[in-house]
Order: structure tokens, then sequence, then C-alpha cells
């Protein structure tokens, strides 16, 4: 049987004169995803990717699952091919017996069906309706058991008349949003918990090209904590494309922070810090923004205040997409995503160290100025940990 | 530096080993059950295996089954017994390996009731505890011989006595995976049915461990299969790691004793050099019924996963607690809490474990480095 892919697009179609842009761009990242598969063919008519194999090799069901998760397509199918015949008579059994086939594999809990038709070619003789009507027809001749049922069918049957017919029963939500590389370069900072992978998700998803820095406290934390972030960024990357990781050694400004600010300021001071090392890896990679993934009130460094004085630290646009999102929510993306697992693995956490017993949650900007003035070659200590970052390629 | 003190996690392979492995991989690959003579081949290196691993126990080789390894071991003991026996209740204590405890506790939601042995300071079993415990419906006694966390060895001759006189028809089970090979186990002479071993914990391959079982012992099979190793444990053997542990079980049972006293000796120069250099630490392992190659110290103050990368970084490598428990988030190690260690103590707590392999020079580095990592930790916290 002749399979294809049908990927479409949801809100690109709706954009103006620069549409082809985000076509060719969803193509070409499309192409990114595909291209140890094999051959294949990838063409665009009417907000719908066709991916043909050109090859018996090509995995076809591995593409569709990979199509699924690429930013801008809004459902993935695998269909059938049928090419239309001079005579619609036999355009029509051909379809019909394509439909009974896909029907037959997933027979059998089901009961009931409906034929559903879009007639993108309007020059084919019959109406979507008289399409439906005669496959419907057909189906119920094949297999006596089923029963129409158009409000709440358990199986749906399309019929896709365009250049040629294309015939599915399955039809996969996609991941949504813009393609990846329209919408510019965001640095996130990524720490190995359930949020900023949510986080980085999510701004990506808009079509930013994201970049990922995470603080590393060895001996303080371990080395699988940074295996951990690694595998998260990996995953993310099955959605964001590429990620260049950095991987920032923080242990040194840590200790320095510990030595010499006044311990219920310690978190605040810290995150102070990493802002602006990530704002400074930011501005060497050309990123627009910084994202993390704070949530009001979720701990004492993200009150509104504390929130307030982090922002402070940096002049680049902070986005926190998970701000408004409480916890649930956020493990509810994380598990969609398949982060989850990843990030309640225990190694961040393990070491306790550095946390205050009793963390300001009503910070002020003067006295958080005034304690890190201690800090005295805390410059240097940023340009170092910059520049003694370790850079991860992950993914594609 | 490469000092490796994590010898109750896993061991150094002996290299001997390694080549038996390998050769027995490449060349002895015949199935052990095949009627030809490379079949023959395979199944006299198992049955090689089996007398050399009979001789460390002065046991019979009809009394060996090889098994995946320890955990493997000790599964088949408890459900084996359990399922071919009669009887409802089981003992066993607080401080064993999971491998144990789960496998009992998976049992018990199989209309087993379950006691616990309670230990003492010293990690010391309570025997009064056990000859009360024992009744007719007891089928089974689980007890490890040393505790793999503080190293404790418990008096299996004088449990094996109470357990035979109080219900002879009650199945002995003997978890010696970190005694074996380190302290002689005869299991005839402490009245053991069973006995589990682990090869990687003696220099041997990964993947392979043993149950011995005494003649005349009613035992069940876990797995279902193909009849090898009389129906108890089928399945194709595990040819090359087999000859792998005989290997290392011949070549470390010949040394014991020597290797046994040079690691005592060494542990007790670290053990000193530990508490009469480092302020405010507690030594868990205790001072007599302890294997020669299991410390297990506390620090207070220190988190022991710190100590541990600081450690590393100095090429030191060490486990807390217990390696197997290390990725359970919240771990605070039950046997520490079951000899009564303060809960800050044993968040503070390392455990060395030795080889044959570790100098004097090397127990000289790992006091000066612990001395200095452990003052510099404290002045941060």
């Amino acid at each position: 049987m002749n399979k294809i892919i049908l990927a479409k697009y949801g809100e690109l179609a709706l954009k103006g004169n620069n549409k082809r842009q985000f076509e060719d761009k969803l193509m070409s990242n499309i192409r990114g995803k595909l291209k140890d598969l094999g051959e294949y063919s990838l063409s665009r008519a009417q907000s719908t990717i066709y991916v043909e194999p050109k090859s018996d090799t090509f995995d076809i069901d591995e593409a569709s699952e990979r199509i699924r998760k690429v930013f801008g397509m809004s459902a993935v199918s695998v269909a059938s091919k049928v090419d239309k015949l001079p005579e619609t008579k036999d355009t029509l059994d051909e379809i019909g017996k394509i439909a009974v086939e896909c029907v037959r594999k997933m027979m059998l809990r089901h009961k009931t069906f409906k034929v559903e038709t879009r007639r993108e070619d309007k020059h084919f003789p019959l109406k979507s309706p008289q399409i439906s009507a005669e496959i419907g027809g057909y189906i119920l001749e094949n297999i006596p058991e089923l029963t129409v049922d158009v409000h709440n069918p358990d199986i749906t049957v399309n019929v896709e008349i365009r250049g040629s017919a294309y015939v599915y029963t399955e039809r996969f939500a996609g991941a949504g949003g813009m393609p990846t590389g329209t919408n510019g370069k965001a640095t996130l900072l990524l720490s190995g918990g359930i949020d900023s992978p949510v986080a980085g998700y999510m701004i990506a998803k808009r079509g930013v090209v994201v970049n990922a820095v995470h603080f590393y406290s060895y001996p303080y934390t371990s080395e699988r904590a940074k295996d951990k972030v690694i595998a998260l960024a990996k995953i993310m990357s099955e959605y964001c494309g590429r990620i260049n990781l950095y991987v920032v050694p923080f242990t040194d400004i840590q200790l320095a922070i510990n030595k010499h600010c006044p311990q219920e300021l310690l978190t605040l001071i810290m995150r102070r810090i990493m802002m602006r090392i990530a704002e400074q890896i930011a501005r060497n990679t050309y990123s627009h923004a910084l994202i993390t993934g704070e949530s009001i009130g979720q701990v004492a460094s993200q009150t509104m205040e504390s929130l307030v004085v982090t922002d402070n630290a940096v002049s680049l646009p902070v986005f926190r997409p998970v701000i408004g999102m409480d916890k649930e929510e956020i493990v509810q993306v994380a598990k969609k995503i398949g982060t989850f697992e990843t990030s309640i693995l225990p190694y961040e956490d393990c070491c306790t160290v550095f946390v205050p017993k009793h963390p300001k949650t009503k910070p002020q900007l003067e006295s958080l100025h005034k304690a890190e003035a201690n800090l005295t070659d805390i410059e240097e200590m940023i340009a170092k940990a910059v520049e003694d970052a370790e850079i991860i390629k992950v993914g594609e | 530096m490469h000092i490796y003190l994590d010898n109750s996690a896993t061991t150094i392979p002996f290299p001997a080993v390694c080549d038996e492995v390998y050769n027995v991989m490449s060349k002895t690959y015949g199935n052990p059950s095949s009627l030809h003579k490379m079949g023959v081949e395979a199944a006299r290196l198992i049955e090689q295996s089996a007398e050399r691993i009979a001789n460390t126990l002065k046991c019979a080789p009809g009394e060996i089954y090889f098994t995946s390894g320890g955990t493997e071991a000790n599964n088949l003991a408890l459900f084996g017994a359990c399922n071919a026996n009669r009887g409802s209740h089981i003992i066993t204590s607080a401080i064993e390996h999971p491998a144990t405890l789960q496998a009992a506790d998976n049992i018990q939601s199989e209309w087993y009731d379950i006691d616990l042995l309670e230990v003492d300071k010293d990690g010391i079993m309570d025997l009064a505890q056990l000859e009360s415990l024992i009744t007719d419906e007891t089928v089974l006694v689980s007890i490890m011989h040393v505790n793999n966390e503080v190293g404790v060895i418990q008096n299996l001759e004088e449990i094996g006595r109470i357990i035979k006189s109080k219900n002879p028809k009650t199945v002995y089970h003997v978890d010696a995976i970190q005694s074996y090979c380190k302290i002689p186990i005869i299991p005839k002479n402490v009245h053991a049915d069973m006995v589990s071993l682990s090869s990687h914990k003696i220099h041997g391959p990964k993947g392979v461990g043993a149950l011995y079982v005494k003649q005349g012992t009613k035992i069940a099979p876990t797995i279902f299969g193909g009849g090898q190793q009389k129906n108890i444990r089928p399945g194709t053997e595990n040819v090359p790691g087999i000859a792998g542990f005989g290997l290392a079980a011949h070549i470390a049972h010949a040394n014991m004793a020597e290797v046994s006293a040079t690691m005592a000796k060494l542990r007790d120069k670290l053990r000193e050099g530990i508490v009469s250099t480092i302020p405010d630490v507690r030594i868990n392992t205790p001072s007599e019924n302890c294997a020669p190659h299991v410390l297990n110290v506390s620090f207070d103050r220190l988190k022991s996963e710190v100590l541990l990368h600081s450690l590393e970084m100095d090429g030191i490598f060490v486990s807390s607690g217990s390696a197997c428990s290390s990725h359970k988030k919240g771990h605070r190690s039950y046997v520490l809490q079951s000899m009564s260690v303060p809960d800050n103590l044993i968040d503070g707590s390392i455990r060395f474990s030795l080889s044959e392999f570790i100098t004097e020079n090397e127990i000289n580095y790992v006091l000066d480095k612990l001395r200095e990592i452990v003052q510099n930790l404290r002045e941060i916290v």
C-alpha cells in the first residue's frame, strides 16, 4: 500500500504575506528531523505538508512521531494514497477498498464508524457528503458487523480529495506553536527541576531557538546531576531542535557568597549572580531574552519581592512562562513533553549546604546591593565562570 | 591517584578472571545442554566452577545453584523455601539487604506473617527475641552473615542452634554475600540450609551469584523453563560468568586468611587515624565482631554526599551508606537507624570498604586528604 504522511499546520495558515517564510522554515525543520530516516520527498499544498517515502526502508511511523513534535504542526496522519482514475466510479471503488482495509486493521473493539470527507479538489464531480455516503456504503457492505454513528463514532474514516485521494483513520495532535527559528533566540536557566524544562518548552513552542545554562556546583552536586540536565536538554531538543547547553562551574562563587554574605540572603544573591552569568552568555550568543521557570510564590526566592530583586540584576527581558501556573499544572506539561520522570530523579538537591534556614521573603534591593559589595572580585569571578563554561551540543 | 575504597559495592576483577571470562566467552560458546562435544565442554566448566565453590564451603558441588547474582539468590531462597515448605511465618532482621527485605515484603503480602529481629547499638541481633519468635509455623529464618553497611558479623552458629532446636523443619537461610571469601562460612557447621553468594563482591564478574541448597532441603523454582540446574533455576547458564566466578572464588579463598589479616590491619589504621586526628566523628562499625574490610564513619555537621564527591576529586572512591540505595530520594540508612545512630550523624556517614589491592601508603594518603577536606568543609557550614 502507498503510504504517505499528511502533516497539517494550524496557526501559520493564518499568516499574511510572510506566510511563505514560515512554511519554508517549517519544511526545513522537518527535513532536519527526518534526515537519518532514508529517502523521501517533501511537498506542500493547502496548509498540508506531504511526506512521501521514496524507499522501502523509510520508517514512516517513526517519521510521523517525529513530525508530531515539530513546532508549527497541528495534526499528523499516516494516510494511504489513492491515485485518481479516469472513471470517478473506479476511483471511489479504490478508495472504498482502502477504507475497508484501514477499518479492518482497527476492528477488534470498535462497533461504529463514520466517514468524513474533505474535498479540496473542487473539480471532483461528487460533493463531500456524497463521497462520504458512497464510501460508508462500501464499508457497510464489506463489514456488516459495523454500524454508522455520525455523532460519536468509534472510528472516523477520513477521506481527502486533493491532487490524489488520501484515506486515514488516525489523526494525531501535533505540538502546535510556531516553527522553531521564526522568532529569535533566548537563553534558558535550566536547573534540573520540573519547572525550567517546561518554561523552555513553552517559549520554544512560539518559534524561539533556545540556549540553556546550567550551574554546576561539584562536589556539592554530583556528576549525575549534570548527566540529568543533559538528559533533560535532550528530551527538550526533540521539540526545540538543537540546544547549546552551557554548563557553568559555580562552586567558587557559591563558596564566596557563603563566606562573605549574610545567611538569609544567600539564595537571592546566588540567583542574581546566576542571572548575570546567564545574561552574559545570552549576549555572547546573540539571545534576545532570558527564560526562567519561576512561578510566583512557589519558594522563598520566588515571592513577588524576590522576583523583583532577581529581575533587577539584569537588563535583558526575562520571560517566565510558568509564572501563573500551579505546580500541578506545570507537572501536567512536564508529563506531556516527557521531562517529568527525569526531573524527579533525586541527584539535584542532595546537598542543602547552601540553603539558608530562614531565607528573606521580602528582600530590599539596597540590602542586597550592600551584601553584594562584600564580593569584591565578583566581576572577575563572573567573567571566569562564563569563560570556563563547558558547551555541550545536545540533540540533532 | 586512584584509590578504590568501595569494595562492598563491587570489586576490581582479578586479571586472571577477566582473561578466563574472555577466553570462555570467545572459545567455549557451546550451550551446556547441547549433546555434542561443545556442549559437554561448556557443561564441564560449570561443573568445575561448582566444585571450586563447593570446596570453599566444604559442601557437595550438587548443592550449588548458579543465579544472576546475589539479589536473585536471596529471592530464590525466600520464595523457594516458602513455596516448597509448610508454614506461614518468616523471621528476618531489620538490617538485611533490600534483596531480602523486599522479597520478604512481597511474600508477606501473600499471606505470610513476618517478624524483623532488632539489633543493638553494635548491630548484633537479639537472639532471645529470635528464640521467642520461632514457632511450629516458622517456615524460614533469613539472616545476613556480614552487614553491607557497617560490617557487623552475626553469630551464625548460635543462631542455627537456636533455630534447629526450636523447630528442626524451619529453613535457615544465610546471606553471605558480604562475608564470602572474607571470613570463613561453612554451612554445615552453622546448620544453614541455604547460603547466598555473589561473584562481583569477590573480584569476579557481575551478573553471577549462587545459592547453596543443602541436599534434601525442599525448594521450589521461581522461574520456569528448560530444566537446567535440576529445574530449580532453569535457563541457559551464563557460562563465561560462572567460569569467572569459580576462578575468583578459587583465588580469593586460597588467600583469604592472609588477605583478611592485612585488610583488618589497614582498616584499623584508618579507624585510628580518623579518630585521633579528626574531631566530632563517630565510628559506626563495632570494634568487635566486624568483617575485616568495612569501616563506617559519621562526620558530624557534614553531608555524606558532599564529602564523597570531595574525596572523589582527590581520586578516592567511597560510598555513602549503601550504593544500592543512593538512587532513592531522601534515603537515610535504615541500618544505622536500627543501630540508634542519631539522624544528623547518619547524614554524614561514609563507608570505606577495602580490598587486597589497598596499600598502607594509600591509607596514609586517604587520612591526609580526609583531614584536610573535613576541615575545609566544616569551615563552610
